[in-house]
């Protein structure tokens, strides 16, 4: 903490601690609501208030009962999990040569993630939807994990080589000096070293590919793939006529609690993962 | 050149070729092929009526009223999302750093919103202002669907927008605010200056790097505005955005070809705002990321 904010007066002071209370009601007032409305009676549903008057655990029940729901939830784990590998372990060869070794096109390789980073998803849906129906990936997971290529690897990329920048690397070389060989230098000095970098870009790749719903919910049509954002965005009740508000709510503070979990456990690391690429003097 | 450096070369193209072919082959390729599909006349509902029509893809977009009401609509919500962002943002990062006690809460609790699926996110705000199970309406002693009136679900649009990515605005402006000397606001202090004219005259000219880089991020990412909308309104009541024109065209009515000369114009708006700010702001990402 630095000497610069005990200087304010008693009334800045207050004055900042109420901002506080601010921000964070602003950032946690949908959160709450949404758990209150999956935590209400399907007859309470519609009373307009904030907090349930009588808790019940109904939503929940009907979701968890729902097979579409867990068919969902795997394919969400597991597509978001196999992309997050493939992205991190391309990613840190691409950015261990790029922050290590001398060669002309380094800054074309950055360049070209970033401009990759920066691309709108919906200009490749139309020939991706096309070719995956010709070539039998449409409704598969391989046919969501190559798009999701697009976004993940390039902030793979950009994360890890921001991180690795930072490392110091020649502990290897003193490590080397003092009689370890090559292999035992790797094992204990650089993997160690460049864990924590390749842990965070794996979290902030999977919240990404965790979050999609333009690819998942038009290059999948069944429980074969389907993720969860776009299950619940097609969630549908029993008849047409009845509003799913209740199930969407619990399926949605379901696949939002491990994030947050996530979020709080790792929450230093995340920070300087997301502005590692953005903020350099 | 020494045999070491060109092992070196080598070493490092082939560590980044997996990478490289990969990105290559997930967004090249397509780019092209939809390039090469908005030429024709392709309707998987009649394959059998494909033909090559040149640029007549192109004259039917441009030519109609829903392609510039939704550009039009991109633009509004991008320019209106951003700007609220970049205030809130500095707002909430200015917290942050002159919280005396709570700024690891306030952190945390930002986190939140940035971590959270975009579709959840606006399923929130939409049951939150819906007629009947909300509680805005309640809250606020107002009755009627805000999402039936193109004015209101616009306003319901933005809010869920701002919610959900002035966090990610906020930590960078934050990471900004820790490379602004705190000496030299002490001196100014000392010197006599105001409030809003250390921020005016020292902070803000400091951070201009970060700010240009958080609002390049954020407008592109804004442009391509889609999950929220189409949990919210589904483009109804004329608050259809790009993305939304060519998900419909695509994928909803089946038509390749006039999707991708939806997707090649959507792409050409990004580049053309890429290069604005480029150009106009005169920014270097690679440079800034050189060892």
């Amino acid at each position: 903490m630095t000497g610069r904010v005990a200087e304010g007066r008693p009334l800045e002071r207050l004055l900042w601690g109420a901002g506080g209370t601010v921000v964070v009601s602003y950032a946690l007032i949908p959160v709450f609501w949404i758990v209150s409305l999956s935590l209400k009676r399907s007859a309470d549903i519609g009373d307009g208030h904030f907090f349930p008057r009588r808790v019940s655990l109904e939503h929940y029940a009907a979701v968890f009962g729902d097979h579409r729901f867990s068919a969902a939830l795997l394919n969400s784990v597991g597509i978001a999990a196999l992309s997050t590998l493939a992205a991190v372990l391309l990613g840190m060869f691409a950015a261990y040569a790029i922050v290590r070794l001398q060669f002309p096109g380094r800054r074309l390789v950055l360049a070209a993630a970033l401009s990759i980073a920066m691309f709108p998803p919906i200009s490749i849906i139309g020939p991706l939807f096309n070719l995956w129906r010709t070539i039998g990936l449409y409704d598969t997971w391989a046919g969501l994990i190559l798009p999701y290529m697009t976004f993940t690897l390039p902030l793979a990329i950009w994360t890890l080589a921001a991180f690795f920048r930072e490392l110091p690397w020649d502990l290897d070389r003193a490590a080397r000096i003092d009689g370890a060989t090559p292999l035992q230098a790797f094992v204990h000095v650089i993997v160690p070293l460049a864990a924590p970098a390749v842990f965070t870009a794996g979290i902030l790749v999977f919240i990404f590919a965790w979050n999609d719903f333009l690819f998942a919910s038009a290059l999948t049509s069944t429980g074969n793939a389907r993720t969860v954002p776009a299950a619940i965005a097609f969630f549908t009740g029993s008849s047409r006529f009845e509003q799913p508000t209740g199930s969407i709510a619990a399926a949605s503070v379901v696949v939002t609690l491990p994030i947050i979990l996530v979020v709080l456990l790792f929450q230093r690391r995340i920070v300087a993962g997301l502005t590692a690429g953005a903020v350099k003097e | 050149m020494s045999r070491r450096a060109r092992d070196e070369r080598r070493l490092a193209w082939l560590l980044c070729a997996p990478a490289v072919i990969t990105m290559l082959v997930v967004t090249a390729y397509p780019t092209v092929y939809a390039l090469w599909l908005s030429l024709f006349r392709y309707d998987l509902r009649f394959p059998g009526q494909r033909r090559f029509i040149g640029l007549d893809n192109y004259f039917s977009v441009l030519g109609s009223e829903a392609w510039w009401q939704a550009l039009s609509n991109t633009l509004l919500i991008t320019a209106g999302s951003v700007i609220f962002e970049l205030v809130l943002g500095f707002a909430f990062a200015l917290v942050m750093h002159r919280a005396l006690v709570g700024r690891r809460i306030v952190r945390t609790a930002l986190l939140v919103p940035y971590g959270i699926i975009t579709v959840v996110a606006a399923m929130s705000w939409r049951f939150a202002f819906d007629p009947t199970t909300g509680f805005v309406n309640a809250l606020l002693g107002l009755q009627g669907d805000w999402l039936a009136t193109r004015g209101s679900a616009f306003f319901v649009i933005l809010l869920t927008e701002i919610w959900k990515t002035t966090p990610f605005m906020a930590l960078l402006l934050l990471a900004g605010l820790t490379l602004v000397p705190g000496d030299l606001l002490r001196a100014a202090r000392v010197d006599g200056a105001s409030g809003p004219q250390r921020f005016f005259r020292i902070t803000l000219p400091l951070m201009r790097p970060v700010i240009v880089v958080a609002l390049l991020f954020r407008t592109l990412d804004a442009f391509r505005i889609f999950d929220t909308v189409f949990v919210l309104t589904r483009g109804a009541q004329g608050t259809e955005s790009v993305s939304i024109v060519g998900y419909d065209t695509l994928i909803t009515r089946l038509n390749l070809g006039l999707g991708s000369a939806v997707s090649v114009l959507i792409f050409f708006c990004v580049l053309a705002i890429a290069a604005a700010y480029v150009r106009g702001l005169g920014i270097d990402l690679s440079r800034r990321m050189e060892p």
